[in-house]
């Protein structure tokens, strides 16, 4: 099974000629990914190789609708789902993709995971979510980075006063109570990851660990995977397109 | 007469999970084809047709939803977005409209006229080449109308019209970021034959009904009520073949 979705992989990559490569973090948030991202990002930068990083919600072209939509509340699931859908593939039609085709290393903070975990805890079908994001390629290094809620929803209250009300699943009816909403909600985003674990290949890292300590094992990881493939494997293939 | 029975809600796909059980009494009328094909005149005289005879009207269509058209409006005007971006953004759109306007007019007994559906989205995307099966899954959680048009004008005379009233093309409607020709009136044309071949080849799938719309208003009007009354006095929420 995970060496036919290789071998399937592989041809589609060639299809595109794609020769970058593309490296996620995944986690709730206050987690700790972003820091580890960036400090991935400045080592890359330091060994003169060429990066990009992208970040969940974030293309400008969206930026506006989605947080009108959820400063005034009125986001259904379906609306959440396809508003993210529709920043992902601004940034992956954008930037991804040809800059993967440009053989550059593309670092995501966040990818279709985050959409895998948030929309099916708010209820949609996990097949149509799925689907929707059928398109974007395969990570070839995928991190999750895992923490209890407890320590996620202390770092992001050391950062600033309130939790807001997506974040906390609040248009789920949970709890009346931020917190405790805010507990149940990001619990079963936790759940989704777990379950992703084995499936999608995810590199597990103890989120409360030192940073130091999870910068290692990233960078570890990195070179055992990219730079390995990298050196060995010339799929520089024109588009037939 | 209309019925007072209840019906249950069709989708094309996985369908909108958290609506799955609910009921509705009215109908959804759907009225495709492209820009100056005659479609919000028929609209109005079908609104007041209908409600002389006594039935409550809701009318909708694309790019109308609150949360997301300005967006939409505003990134059109920049040629900003790719083309999954642009599909997408407008499922959000058409999404916003389905659960805040469509399906609470359903249940209330509401006939709701629809100003276009997904499947102008849908043959756009495909004339785009997005993957046919992809903008299938998408609209997936769609609901099924209870009548399709489709006003079926040739591009020449579409051309004419445009021209007498705005004396100019528009950039989207002449397929422009396609690159089709270098010549906008060529353009135009090829692209708007290419729009009618996938309504054709949706028609039987979908069971989308071509209305001549070379004919004179009154004419299609008459054929337009004709099948809408016959339909509004069925029991069946449908009247797809």
């Amino acid at each position: 099974m995970v060496i036919q979705q290789t071998q399937q992989k592989v041809k589609e990559e060639n299809k595109y000629g794609v020769t970058g490569k593309l490296i996620v973090v995944e986690g709730i948030d206050g987690s700790g990914k972003s820091t580890q991202i960036r400090l991935l990002e400045k080592w890359l930068r330091f060994r003169n190789i060429r990066v990009f990083l992208t970040e969940w919600n974030s293309s400008e072209a969206i930026k506006d609708v989605t947080s009108k939509g959820k400063k005034k509340e009125k986001l259904t699931p379906t609306t959440f789902s396809l508003l993210h859908a529709t920043d992902f593939a601004d940034r992956y039609e954008r930037n991804i993709f040809p800059l993967l085709r440009a053989g550059y290393i593309v670092l995501a903070d966040r990818y279709i995971y985050t959409a895998y975990a948030r929309d099916m805890v708010r209820g949609c079908s996990p097949l149509w979510v799925k689907k929707v994001y059928g398109y974007a390629l395969k990570p070839d290094l995928v991190f999750y980075f895992r923490v209890p809620v407890d320590v996620a929803a202390e770092r992001i209250l050391s950062g600033r006063p309130k939790l807001k009300y997506y974040e906390a699943g609040m248009d789920l009816d949970l709890s009346n109570d931020i917190y405790e909403s805010y507990r149940v909600f990001q619990s079963r985003i936790i759940e989704q990851y777990e379950k992703m674990i084995k499936n999608e290949n995810f590199v597990v890292i103890d989120g409360t660990s030192n940073i130091e300590q999870q910068q290692q094992l990233v960078r570890d990881k990195f070179d055992e995977i990219v730079m390995k493939t990298k050196s060995d494997n010339n799929r520089g293939q024109k588009n037939d397109e | 007469m209309m019925s007072d029975t209840n019906h249950k809600i069709y989708y094309y796909g996985h369908g909108i999970p958290y609506y799955q059980d609910i009921e509705i009494k009215g109908k959804l009328i759907v009225i495709e084809g492209p820009d100056s094909s005659g479609r919000s005149t028929q609209i109005s005289l079908l609104n007041s047709h209908l409600e002389a005879n006594g039935h409550a009207v809701v009318n909708t269509g694309l790019k109308r939803s609150e949360l997301i058209s300005e967006g939409i409006l505003w990134a059109k005007e920049h040629h900003l977005l790719r083309r999954r971006t642009m599909s997408l953004f407008y499922a959000a759109d058409f999404a916003d409209q389905l659960e805040n306007k469509i399906i609470p007019a359903l249940r209330a007994g509401y006939i709701v006229l629809a100003d276009r559906y997904i499947f102008t989205l849908m043959a756009r995307d495909a004339v785009r080449r997005i993957n046919q099966r992809w903008s299938h899954n998408l609209y997936g959680f769609a609901m099924k109308p209870s009548l399709i048009f489709y006003l079926d004008v040739e591009p020449r005379e579409l051309l004419r019209r445009v021209f007498e009233k705005n004396m100019t093309l528009d950039y989207y409607e002449s397929g422009e970021d396609l690159g089709l020709s270098d010549d906008l009136l060529e353009s135009f044309l090829l692209y708007q034959q290419k729009i009618k071949q996938q309504f054709i080849r949706m028609q039987k799938s979908y069971g989308i009904i071509p209305i001549d719309g070379n004919r004179s208003i009154e004419n299609i009007n008459l054929d337009l009520q004709k099948k809408i009354d016959q339909c509004l006095s069925t029991n069946n929420y449908t009247c797809i073949k």
